[in-house]
């Protein structure tokens, strides 16, 4: 896949910049020497653009890499190659002090509400320790202010501050992980899932408070989700991944309008739609098989094995990065 | 929360059981050395040898016509201290190998492994007789409670130190691998925590239940082992008394004179286990889960 | 009635832990028609699955214990049957695929053995014959090379193809009920469309009634003819696949359909988010258990629980309002 940007620009509308990411695990054995017998090629070569204040949305089954591509643009794994740029900062050559500068900046938001909050610590310190590490306030009357002022926000009574996690709901634990994001102004939040573990009655509140959040502090949000249909309620664009790389991106009426990638199109059609009447009508794209190892991807194009239009140059050739129209990208031959 | 962890402690009345009898215990060893001076516990009354608890010696008299009562007094002084030092040692260093091994894996946890599995391996006998030649007559006397201990008790605390933190470091190690997964650990990072922070506030609380447990049974095998120890001629040196080498004098007469060993070894026992009710309290209350008050 | 395969009146489930009792179930009826699917929905806690774990007799008791009701499977009480008789009827006529086929699958047995000792057990058969019918499952199934496969261990399958085997499983003794507790909920959507498409194709050739539990409204539209909506342990309406989606008669239902995000429509607004969350069970249920979160309640909803009113053919839900004029009946 060729980059969209081969190099940093400095348009200040750009938040974040992703330039051919890669971030392969490597598999090895042995016990004091160890070496090398493979890598999992999680991310294969990622690229994408986010504008200030808008909501890409990172789509993809599991295995896809799109839990990685977010954890390695934050810097939580060491990136294998490419280009990460947060606010013109250079994630990859971080220094100690630009990194914390950067972790100020972009934050994130988990998926499993119960694992993300340490259940030896109350939700004070929780949400204090961003205030704590970046040296925010220096007055512990400031601290706890910020506290108060953070649960308030996210809808959390500033009464409940000596709790532990253990005493609260799915959904009410995923206000204290965004509080959590929150509480050191950041810029960017990359939203692993936070909702994919809660309840539908609770989904609707947490991701109308992520909304909210949005409008208030122009935060700019990578959401990965594999729930295209809130997807498509939270997102302005879209990007879908297969095997550790994107194979179609485009605003969001546009891919779900007008899906190109034989795989965007099948995974659309997967789509249960809560209308019997609608469901029967609509016919279905079922693939055949499973995705495979990202360790030994197949040739070409990854998608090819699976494809109902594949033909014999797709195990051959990687299809190009391709511009379809203004805002629409797609890696297929055969678009 | 300091009040918290304290109202929930208190309600968990076998830790309050335990922590009473714990420093009762202490008063016992460091108040009755008031009482009695230490050459009277050193005091051979031959004739009175073997005499059975009476008004006079309370405890009865050794082999040798020491009174039991004052031996166990200053004899417990060395078993606690060597208990509670000896078990500051293995928990210092069982913690900081193993967490460092669990949380830092690949090279580090390697290295750290293989130097555990090392200890382990070893025969004990033999770490002990190479530290103790290795660390004897070296050490100056220290004094302690208005009394001089000579360095060999120093020496013992270290060899068992030395020679117990494996299997906590194992345990330690276990715990931060899979703890070290959860997700609130990717969060402390992304918030820029530094790995100082997320090993001893993050991690390490979440594992503190078994490092009690483990510590509190180390107690009990320090006391114990400093006997062993003392019995190879490595350890504390006749005639100083401790809880262990009483035990252990006591060998040839468990039906005749039953008082050398039902004494000592009852405190012994009581230590245990007021060590083991604090250390369930202590867990218990540390834990946000269990249901306060 | 004769139509009915599994009839349920009055079920009531409770458990006894420390904190106190959980009223998990209260008092819910239902029946399975031969050959029909229905859809339980709700969210976690309402009680979906410990209903079905209720009919099997798989809770322990204690905690558990079945406080009132009747199941009845064929006209027989399942309640009065002995443990043995039981342990015969589960996997032969009734038999249940769960959410997370890793945790069902024993890692150590090979999938051919485990599909042959539910064969071997229930039908007693010889072993050449075990091994032809194991191997034909694998492929009604879907599962492809299966002489090969059989000798897999649980771990060398795919997620989806562990729940293919677990159905092959279900389905070896070709059971009259198949009840799916959240058979997709771990597997992605492509996967999930996989599934949903074996378990229609398979109903229709083995005659066989299937009870699916979901949270996922888009999921019973695909596979109900008929829909179980449960809230804090009460079914809150019953209806016709259709009409649940076209005319739902209780706020609850109305609510979560109306919270939804759809994959086929623009974005038009926020979504409508129900303010607060399911009650506390650990409280014993006075009126309606929606009441606190509901925007029709009225004073007797807080201390009257309605019964199920009659809608339509085959169509009810307990609410004391009309919801189409959001007036008391």
């Amino acid at each position: 896949m060729t980059v969209l940007q081969s190099s940093h620009s400095q348009d200040q509308q750009i938040l974040v910049q992703v330039s051919n990411m890669k971030k392969h695990f490597s598999i090895s054995k042995g016990l004091i020497i160890e070496r090398k017998v493979g890598s999992v090629k999680a991310v294969d070569g990622v690229s994408f653009l986010i504008q200030r204040g808008e909501t890409l949305g990172l789509v993809g089954e599991s295995g896809c890499g799109k839990t990685t591509v977010g954890r390695t643009l934050l810097g939580l794994y060491p990136a294998t190659e490419g280009e990460i740029y947060i606010d013109n900062h250079n994630v990859r050559q971080a220094r100690r002090d630009e990194m914390l500068t950067i972790r100020r900046k972009a934050q994130m938001i988990f998926q499993d509400p119960y694992a993300s909050l340490n259940p030896r610590w109350t939700v004070n310190s929780i949400i204090s320790e961003p205030l704590r590490v970046h040296k925010i306030f220096t007055s512990n009357k400031e601290k706890s202010e910020r506290v108060q002022e953070l649960l308030n926000l996210v809808s959390l009574s500033p009464r409940l501050v000596n709790r532990f996690p253990h005493e609260f709901s799915g959904g009410q634990r995923q206000r204290i992980g965004i509080a959590r994001a929150l509480a050191s102004n950041p810029a960017f939040i990359v939203c692993d899932e936070p909702i994919s573990a809660l309840d539908v009655s609770i989904q609707a509140q947490v991701v109308n408070l992520l909304e909210d959040l949005q409008d208030q502090f122009n935060l700019t949000y990578l959401f990965i989700a594999h729930d295209l249909s809130m997807v498509r309620h939270i997102c302005d664009r879209v990007a879908v991944m297969y095997l550790g790389v994107i194979v179609e991106s485009a605003e969001r009426n546009e891919l779900y309008e007008n899906p190109l990638h034989p795989y965007t199109q099948a995974l659309l059609s997967a789509v249960p739609i809560p209308d019997p009447k609608k469901g029967r009508a609509r016919s279905r794209i079922v693939l055949t098989g499973d995705v495979p190892s990202p360790i030994n991807p197949p040739s070409g194009c990854r998608f090819h094995p699976r494809c109902p239009i594949a033909k014999d140059h797709c195990s051959i050739d990687v299809p190009e990065w391709r511009q379809i129209t203004d805002d629409h990208w797609v890696a297929c031959h055969e678009v | 929360m300091g009040q918290l962890v304290w109202r929930r402690f208190r309600r968990h009345k076998m830790a309050i059981f335990g922590a009473v009898t714990l420093i009762l215990l202490f008063i016992y060893s460091i108040g009755g050395a008031l009482i009695f001076p230490e050459s009277y516990a050193n005091f051979a009354d031959t004739p009175l040898r073997l005499t059975a608890p009476n008004l006079q010696h309370p405890f009865g008299t050794d082999t040798i016509g020491r009174d039991v009562l004052a031996r166990t007094i200053y004899g417990g002084q060395i078993s606690l201290m060597i208990g509670m030092l000896a078990v500051l040692i293995e928990v210092v260093l069982g913690i900081l190998v193993g967490a460092l091994a669990g949380y830092y894996g690949g090279i580090v946890d390697s290295i750290l492994m293989r130097i555990t599995e090392a200890m382990l391996n070893i025969p004990e006998i033999f770490l002990l007789i190479v530290m103790a030649k290795f660390f004897g007559g070296e050490i100056p006397e220290v004094d302690l409670f208005g009394r001089t201990f000579s360095g060999s008790v120093i020496v013992i605390v270290l060899i068992i130190g030395l020679t117990s933190w494996m299997y906590l470091a194992r345990i330690v190690r276990a715990q931060f691998l899979s703890l070290k997964e959860n997700d609130f650990v990717l969060a402390a990072r992304a918030t820029g925590t530094s790995n100082f922070e997320i090993i001893f506030r993050h991690i390490l609380p979440n594992s503190i239940a078994p490092i009690i447990v483990s510590a509190t049974l180390g107690v009990a095998n320090a006391i114990l082992a400093e006997a062993y120890i003392s019995f190879l001629g490595l350890g504390v040196q006749p005639p100083t008394a401790t809880w262990g080498n009483m035990l252990d004098g006591a060998n040839n007469y468990l039906e005749s004179a039953p008082w050398l060993w039902f004494f000592p070894g009852l405190l012994i026992l009581l230590t245990v286990l007021s060590i083991n009710f604090l250390g369930d309290g202590l867990r218990d209350a540390l834990d946000p889960h269990s249901r306060a008050a | 009635m004769a139509n009915h395969i599994l009839e349920v009146r009055d079920l009531s489930t409770r458990f006894h832990i420390a904190e106190g009792t959980v009223y998990a179930v209260n008092g819910i009826s239902f029946h399975l028609d031969h050959g029909e699917t229905i859809a339980v929905v709700g969210e976690s806690g309402c009680g979906k699955s410990v209903t079905m774990l209720s009919i099997l007799r798989l809770l322990p008791i204690p905690p558990a214990e079945i406080v009132r009701g009747q199941a009845l499977f064929l006209g027989r009480d399942l309640f009065d049957l002995s443990e043995r008789e039981m342990e015969n009827l589960r996997g032969r006529d009734i038999a249940m695929v769960f959410q997370d086929p890793m945790t069902s699958l024993n890692p150590v047995l090979t999938i051919g053995r485990q599909i042959g000792e539910t064969l071997r057990i229930h039908m007693g058969l010889e072993k050449e014959v075990i091994r032809e019918r194991t191997i034909k499952l694998l492929e009604q199934v879907g599962i492809p090379d299966p002489i090969q496969r059989l000798n897999d261990y649980p771990h060398q399958f795919s997620g989806g193809q562990r729940q293919r085997a677990m159905i092959a499983m279900a389905l070896a003794c070709q059971p009259s009920i198949l009840i799916a507790d959240e058979p997709t909920t771990a597997l992605d959507v492509t996967i999930q469309a996989q599934i949903v498409e074996l378990v229609q194709r398979l109903r229709e050739q083995m005659n066989m009634a299937v009870i699916w539990i979901t949270h996922d409204f888009g999921v019973v539209a695909e596979i109900a003819e008929r829909v179980l909506v449960m809230y804090a342990g009460y079914i809150v309406e019953s209806a016709p696949v259709d009409k649940v989606y076209e005319n739902p008669r209780h706020p609850y239902t109305m609510a979560l359909l109306a919270a939804l995000p759809r994959v086929d429509r623009r974005r038009s607004a926020r979504l409508r988010s129900i303010p607060g969350a399911p009650p506390n069970l650990l409280v014993e249920p006075t009126g309606c258990p929606f009441a606190v979160r509901c925007e029709l309640v009225t004073e007797r909803c807080r201390v009257e629980m309605p019964p199920l009113i009659l809608h339509g053919p085959n169509h009810q839900a307990a609410c004391w309002i009309d919801v189409s004029t959001g007036i008391p009946f």
